[in-house]
C-alpha cells in the first residue's frame, strides 16, 4: 500500500469513527455547560443504538431510525434531569444508574434482534466533482455518509449558539453561577432540563448512527465504552464544540493508527489502547497552561436551590 | 421550593437511623414495584417471579451457596467503596481492581512454586497489592493533576479487562486447555477450601467480615478516619486543618483497590481455580458494589447486610434466566432502578415533610 492510500484510508476511517464520538460529545458539552454532569451517555447511546436499529429494520427508513434514536435518548435523559435537577440528587450516581438501566434495558429488549442484517442503512455517498480533488477528495467526499457532514455543520452552529447568542449566555450563566442567573430572571431549572434533554437527544442519535450507518446491525454492548470516552472528550474539549471536533477526530485517528500496529502487538492489547489514550489525553490537558483560562463550569454537578449558596 | 401551605417542609440536620432505614426499604420496594412491569410484560406474574427469586436464592442449600458466593466479592468491594466514597473519591474501577487481584493471584499460583499454606497467603498479599496499585494510579492522578476520578477509574477497568484477555489468550494460556482461553489449573495448594460441597470459599468470606469491622473502626474511631471524613465532607476545612489531600486520597484508594483485589483472589482461588475470561471472573461485581455501598449509606458494617441483599438479587438472576427463560440483563434493570429510587429518596431524608396543624 502506497503512503498516499494509507493516509487516505486512515483519515477516511477517522471521520467515520469520530462522528458518533463527536455527536455525543457536543450533547454532553451542552449539559455540562448548564452545570449538569451526565454520566449516562453510555446508557443513552445503547438505547439509541437499539431503538434506531429496530425502527430502521421494521420501517426500512434509516433516517427515521436515527431520529427515533435521538428521541429515545432524550426521553431517557429526562430521568436524569428529574433526579439530579428536581430531586437534587447526586449526579455521579444518577448518571451511573442511567447507564446501568440503559445497558440492562437494551439487553432485555434487544434479545432476538441480534445478528439481523440491516438492508437499508444510511448509504455512503460520493460527492460528484469534489471527490476528484487529490487526497482531500477521497478522504472527505468519497464513502462517507450524510451524517458525517451534518455533524461537521453542527459544530460551528452550536459554537455560535453557545458563545454568541442570548441562549448561550443563559446556558453558561446557569452553569457558572446559578444564583446570579436566577437573579437575572433566568429559569435555572428549565435551562438545565433543556440542556440535559438536548444532550440526551444527541447521545441517542450517536448510538443510532452506530446501528444504522457505521455498523448496520444490532449487538449487545455495541457502544463498547464509547459513552465513557465521550465524557473524557468533553473535558479535553474544554467544553467548547470546536475543540470537541478536534478531540473526537484526534481520538479516532489514534484509535485507528493503533490498529496498524497489529503486526507487532497482540490484538487484545491494542483494544486497550483507546482507554489508555483517554487517560493520556486528560493528563496532557491537565498539564497544559490552558487549564486556568478555560476550566470547567464552576457549578458543574452542583444542584441549585434558591436561597442556599 | 414552593409547596402548598398545608405542607410543612423543614431541613433536617441529620436523619435518624430509623428514617434512613424506612426510606431505604421503601425505595427498594418502589424499585421492585416498577420492575414488576417487566415481568408482567413477559406474561409472568410478578409475585410468582419474586417468589421464585427468593426461593431460588434462599430456599435450598445450593441457592444459598450461590447467594453467599456472590455476596463475598460484593462485601469486599462494597466495604472498600464506602471508604473511598467517604473521601469523595468516585471509585468506579472496582471491576478492574478485582481483575488485577485475580491476575496477581494467578501469577503467584502458577509460577511462584511456594509450598503449602504459604502459597495462598502469598496469593492474597499479591492480589491485595495489585488491586491497590491499580487503585493508586487514579488516586495519584486526581491528587496531583486533578484528573477526574470517575473517568480514570473507568478507563482502567477496560485496560485490566484486556490485560486478562491478553494473558489467557497469549503468554499464560494453559498447555492442557486446547482451544479454550484459560490458564492451566492451579495446584491444589492454591485452591481455597469451601464449606462442604458448596462454593462458599469461607476464608474470603471471613476476610470480608473482618474488613467490614476494621474499616468501621478505622472510619469512626481513628485519626485517619477523621481525616477521610473531613476531606470528603468539607475539603476547604481539610486544607485549613493541614490534612494532606494527597495522603488521604492515596490511603482510601489503597484500601478500596486492595479489598477489590482480595475479591479477585477469592474468585480465582475459590471458584474457578484458574484465570479465565474477565466477564466470568467478575460478573459486574465492581459496579453492583457501588449500589451496595450507597445503600449502606457509606457505613462499612451495613455493607454486610446490603451485600447479602444484592447476593440474593444476583443469584435470583440465575432463576430469571433458567426457570423463567427471561434475559438475565433484567438484573441490570433492577440495579439501575434501585439506584434511582435510592438517590431520589435522599431528598426525603434531607427534608422533613409533615402536614401542618392549625
Amino acid at each position: 500500500m502506497g503512503w498516499e492510500t494509507w493516509i487516505i484510508a486512515t483519515l477516511s476511517r477517522t471521520l467515520a469513527y469520530g462522528t458518533p464520538l463527536l455527536i455525543a460529545t457536543l450533547g454532553e458539552i451542552f449539559a455540562e455547560r448548564a452545570g449538569v454532569l451526565n454520566l449516562g451517555v453510555e446508557g443513552m447511546m445503547i438505547m439509541g443504538a437499539y431503538s434506531g436499529f429496530v425502527i430502521a429494520y421494521t420501517t426500512g427508513h434509516p433516517w427515521l431510525g436515527l431520529l427515533v434514536a435521538g428521541v429515545v435518548g432524550a426521553v431517557f435523559s429526562i430521568i436524569h434531569a428529574f433526579v439530579s435537577v428536581t430531586l437534587k440528587a447526586n449526579q455521579v450516581v444518577s448518571g451511573l444508574a442511567l447507564t446501568m438501566l440503559g445497558l440492562g434495558l437494551a439487553g432485555v429488549l434487544g434479545r432476538g434482534w441480534e445478528g439481523l442484517p440491516l438492508f437499508t442503512p444510511i448509504r455512503k455517498i460520493t460527492v460528484p466533482v469534489l471527490s476528484n480533488i487529490p487526497v482531500l477528495g477521497p478522504i472527505l467526499f468519497k464513502g462517507q455518509n450524510l451524517v458525517v457532514y451534518l455533524t461537521m455543520l453542527l459544530v460551528p452552529v452550536l459554537w455560535y449558539v453557545l458563545f454568541r447568542t442570548r441562549v448561550g449566555i443563559s446556558i453558561r450563566a446557569v452553569g457558572e453561577s446559578p444564583a446570579t442567573a436566577d437573579s437575572l430572571g433566568i429559569n435555572v431549572t428549565r435551562v438545565r432540563y433543556l440542556c440535559v434533554i438536548f444532550g440526551g437527544f444527541l447521545a441517542g442519535a450517536a448510538g443510532g448512527y452506530l446501528s444504522v450507518a457505521y455498523r448496520p446491525s444490532w449487538t449487545q454492548g455495541m457502544t463498547g465504552g464509547m459513552g465513557w470516552i465521550v465524557i473524557a472528550l468533553t473535558i479535553f474539549a474544554f467544553w467548547n464544540p470546536i475543540y470537541g471536533l478536534l478531540g473526537s477526530y484526534l481520538f479516532a485517528a489514534l484509535y485507528h493508527l493503533s490498529f496498524r500496529l497489529q503486526a507487532w502487538v497482540s490484538p487484545e492489547l491494542l483494544k486497550a489502547m483507546p482507554y489508555l489514550f483517554a487517560i493520556l489525553v486528560l493528563i496532557f490537558v491537565a498539564q497544559g497552561t490552558l487549564k486556568k483560562k478555560m476550566g470547567a463550569p464552576a457549578a458543574l454537578s452542583v444542584p441549585y436551590t434558591r436561597g442556599e449558596e | 421550593m414552593t409547596a402548598p401551605n398545608w405542607l410543612k417542609i423543614e431541613r433536617r440536620p441529620v436523619a435518624s437511623g430509623r428514617t434512613v432505614f424506612i426510606v431505604s426499604v421503601s425505595a427498594i420496594l418502589a424499585a421492585l414495584l416498577v420492575a414488576a412491569i417487566f415481568f408482567a410484560a413477559y406474561g409472568v406474574s410478578p409475585i410468582y417471579a419474586y417468589y421464585l427469586i427468593l426461593r431460588g436464592a434462599l430456599g435450598s442449600s445450593h441457592g444459598f451457596s450461590e447467594t453467599i458466593r456472590r455476596m463475598i466479592p460484593l462485601l469486599l468491594c462494597g466495604v472498600g467503596l464506602t471508604v473511598a466514597f467517604r473521601a469523595l473519591f468516585w471509585n468506579i474501577g472496582a471491576e478492574g481492581q478485582i481483575l488485577m487481584g485475580a491476575i496477581a493471584a494467578s501469577g503467584v499460583a502458577l509460577f511462584a512454586g511456594l509450598p503449602g499454606p504459604l502459597l495462598l497467603i502469598a496469593m492474597f498479599i499479591a492480589g491485595f497489592l495489585a488491586g491497590a496499585s491499580w487503585g493508586l494510579i487514579p488516586a495519584a492522578l486526581k491528587a496531583k493533576l486533578g484528573l477526574n476520578d470517575v473517568i480514570t477509574t473507568l478507563m482502567l477497568n477496560y485496560v485490566a479487562m484486556y490485560l486478562v484477555l491478553w494473558l489467557v489468550h497469549g503468554p499464560w494460556k494453559g498447555a492442557s486447555m486446547r482451544g479454550y482461553a484459560y490458564t492451566d489449573m492451579f495446584p491444589n495448594a492454591a485452591q481455597l477450601p469451601t464449606i462442604g460441597s458448596t462454593s462458599i470459599h469461607w476464608p474470603t468470606l471471613m476476610l470480608g467480615f473482618i474488613a467490614a469491622v476494621v474499616m468501621y473502626i478505622l472510619v469512626n474511631r481513628t485519626r485517619s478516619g477523621f481525616e477521610i471524613r473531613v476531606v470528603g465532607e468539607n475539603p476547604e476545612a481539610s486544607r485549613f486543618a493541614g490534612i494532606s489531600q494527597f495522603k488521604t486520597t492515596m490511603l482510601v484508594m489503597f484500601i478500596s483497590g486492595g479489598l477489590a483485589g482480595f475479591a479477585g483472589v477469592g474468585e480465582v482461588a475459590g471458584i474457578y481455580h484458574r484465570l479465565l475470561d474477565p466477564s466470568q471472573i467478575s460478573m459486574g461485581y465492581g459496579f453492583t458494589a457501588i449500589i451496595v455501598a450507597w445503600l449502606a449509606r457509606k457505613n462499612p458494617l451495613a455493607v454486610i447486610v446490603t451485600s447479602f441483599f444484592f447476593g440474593i438479587l444476583m443469584a435470583g438472576g440465575d432463576v430469571i434466566k433458567i426457570q423463567l427463560r427471561l434475559p438475565f440483563q433484567l438484573i441490570n434493570v433492577f440495579n439501575g432502578l434501585i439506584m434511582f429510587f435510592l438517590i431520589g429518596s435522599e431528598l426525603l431524608m434531607r427534608y422533613k415533610i409533615s402536614i401542618r396543624r392549625r
